[in-house]
């Protein structure tokens, strides 16, 4: 399994994408971290935030925001890195070779997730240089900190998850990443039933996004956790046994 | 079990959706013997090839690789199997060196050896000049080396090559085969190709296969034997009546290829070619040419599967 993961993480890098993706994601946060921190410390912002009894403080705003728009930047990003994953080794007959060799097909699933999990945490590493940089001239609440990251990496696996399940499925890499594109969509899009008037929540409570709002907002409840473990388990499972499924 | 059987396969089909690739194959291979898989285009080769490497199930029947069932303990049976697909699957932004101790970790090679297997993959598929370069750069050729130093890095028992001479040129072609054989001696091999000379050349067993069935599994030396030609070709500057020819003892039938030229046909254990140089000689025909013709594998495989 380690030997499949560092493959996929070593062969990211040797590609022009994970680094145009990093460069890409780096330039959009930094821009946006700056605006939100001269936003910040306007000084009839900060007026405003004093004369507020439950003003939110700069963990909540700076970190908030940040990482509410990283989930739907990723959103449109994992589908480019998921899309390869078992499709490309599909096209280029390379499969044969894990197929061949004395791992269980477990092993490759699980592989090339970690794998591309990995790069996702290298990923939110750097971007968590902004808010840790504003230890300079404040104070951060770690604790919110601690659960939006938790939150972004299991909103991650998820998507991971349901994209390398997708990408399971076809030998083309971009009609994978389209298809995962559009399941990653409806998925976040489902949350918008409430503004319809759905009574009873499900359609809403089913959307990947929902969950990862109490956790942005420092609340971490098991459900929510427990939500994307199982997405991720239906979904590895499910290409476990669609990658079987190939041999029969 | 005798343990000297590397590969045993019974009663093989394999079915896609209702067409039968496979259908009811079994047959054996010993350590140090290669077999040639040989069979015109859309045979099951493949699929065969596919089915005995665990990268296709089969729809019935059982396979043993080294002693290991391939469905029951599939980890254990792919330790003792190396296979070259017919498209060598090779990650092209690779470096051939990276490639080669990746797939060695793929097989579990130990770390501490894998800079050993490595270079005697390397040494042994004749990589030295390009084990830096890109898999991507390489000629046709290169890649199909890589591909074979890949199948073999793990010393396996069962070494199965899915039409592995194919894109080389006749240099490489030769080495190839040679280090082939070479393989034989520790290992077991299996080749599927289409050209026959090469069965011809390396392989100790044959095997045809058509429409999903084995029409023949024989030994070369077997083969060989039953294709025993009982044809002669002979010239004569002043060729005699035919029927003088057809009245020599053992002589079967003959064809008049041209004024000058005539195929012989005799029983198989009764060789005319002794009475017919004497009287040759005798008669004054001008005998000039007198060649028995070689019988190849070539008539068998169209005779076989043109059936």
């Amino acid at each position: 399994m380690w030997t499949i993961a560092t493959r996929e993480l070593r062969s990211l890098f040797v590609s022009p994408l994970a680094w145009s993706i990093l460069g890409a994601i780096q330039v959009i946060f930094g821009w946006f971290f700056a605006v939100l921190i001269y936003w910040f410390v306007r000084p009839d912002v900060q007026t405003s935030l004093a004369n507020d009894p439950n003003a939110p403080g700069l963990t909540a705003i700076v970190v908030g925001s940040l990482f509410d728009w990283m989930a739907i930047i990723l959103l449109l990003v994992t589908p480019l890195l998921t899309m390869r994953l078992i499709s490309e080794e599909r096209r280029n007959k390379t499969l044969h070779l894990l197929l061949s060799a004395p791992i269980s097909m477990t092993s490759i699933i699980l592989g090339k997730f970690v794998g591309l999990m990995g790069f996702f945490i290298i990923m939110l590493g750097m971007l968590m240089l902004m808010p840790l940089s504003l230890l300079f001239g404040g104070m951060l609440d770690f604790g919110q900190l601690a659960s939006s990251l938790l939150g972004m990496i299991l909103f991650l696996g998820a998507l991971t998850s349901l994209g390398l399940y997708i990408s399971t499925l076809t030998a083309q890499p971009t009609v994978a990443a389209f298809s995962t594109f559009g399941a990653f969509m409806l998925l976040w899009m489902l949350e918008w039933a409430e503004n319809i008037g759905e009574q009873t929540g499900i359609l809403s409570y089913l959307s990947i996004t929902s969950h990862y709002q109490p956790l942005l907002k420092g609340l971490f409840s098991s459900a929510d956790v427990i939500y994307y473990l199982l997405f991720m388990a239906l979904f590895l499972i499910l290409s476990i046994r669609r990658l079987d499924a190939d041999r029969i | 079990m005798n343990s000297d059987i590397l590969i045993s396969a019974q009663n093989l089909s394999r079915y896609y959706g209702t067409h039968c690739a496979v259908n009811n194959i079994s047959f054996e291979l010993k350590r140090g013997q290669i077999l040639g898989f040989l069979g015109p285009n859309g045979a099951g080769k493949t699929t065969t090839m596919q089915v005995i490497s665990g990268t296709l199930a089969p729809t019935m029947g059982q396979i043993t690789i080294a002693g290991y069932d391939l469905i029951d303990e599939p980890l254990k049976a792919k330790m003792a199997i190396g296979y070259l697909p017919e498209q060598p699957p090779l990650y092209p932004e690779m470096l051939v060196e990276e490639y080669l101790r990746y797939c060695a970790k793929l097989h579990r090679i130990p770390s501490a050896n894998i800079a050993k297997a490595v270079g005697k993959a390397i040494g042994r598929c004749g990589l030295h000049s390009v084990y830096r370069r890109l898999i991507a750069n390489l000629s046709k050729g290169y890649q199909q080396r890589v591909g074979i130093a890949q199948a073999i890095i793990h010393t396996p028992d069962v070494v199965i090559l899915d039409e592995p001479t194919v894109g080389l040129d006749p240099n490489q072609n030769r080495e190839i085969r040679t280090l082939i054989r070479e393989l034989a001696q520790e290992h077991s091999v299996i080749l599927s190709t289409h050209i026959l000379s090469e069965v011809q050349a390396v392989c100790s067993h044959v095997q045809i296969i058509n429409h999903g069935q084995l029409i023949l599994n024989d030994t070369i030396k077997g083969l060989l034997t039953q294709i025993q030609s009982t044809y002669l070709r002979i010239a004569l500057r002043q060729p005699p009546d035919i029927q003088v020819l057809t009245g020599i003892e053992g002589v079967e039938k003959v064809e008049a290829q041209d004024k000058n030229c005539f195929r012989i046909q005799y029983t198989a254990n009764h060789n005319p070619a002794e009475a017919l140089v004497e009287k040759a000689v005798a008669g004054h025909w001008g005998l000039y040419e007198l060649i028995p013709e070689q019988g190849t594998l070539e008539q068998i495989f169209i005779d076989l599967t043109n059936n």
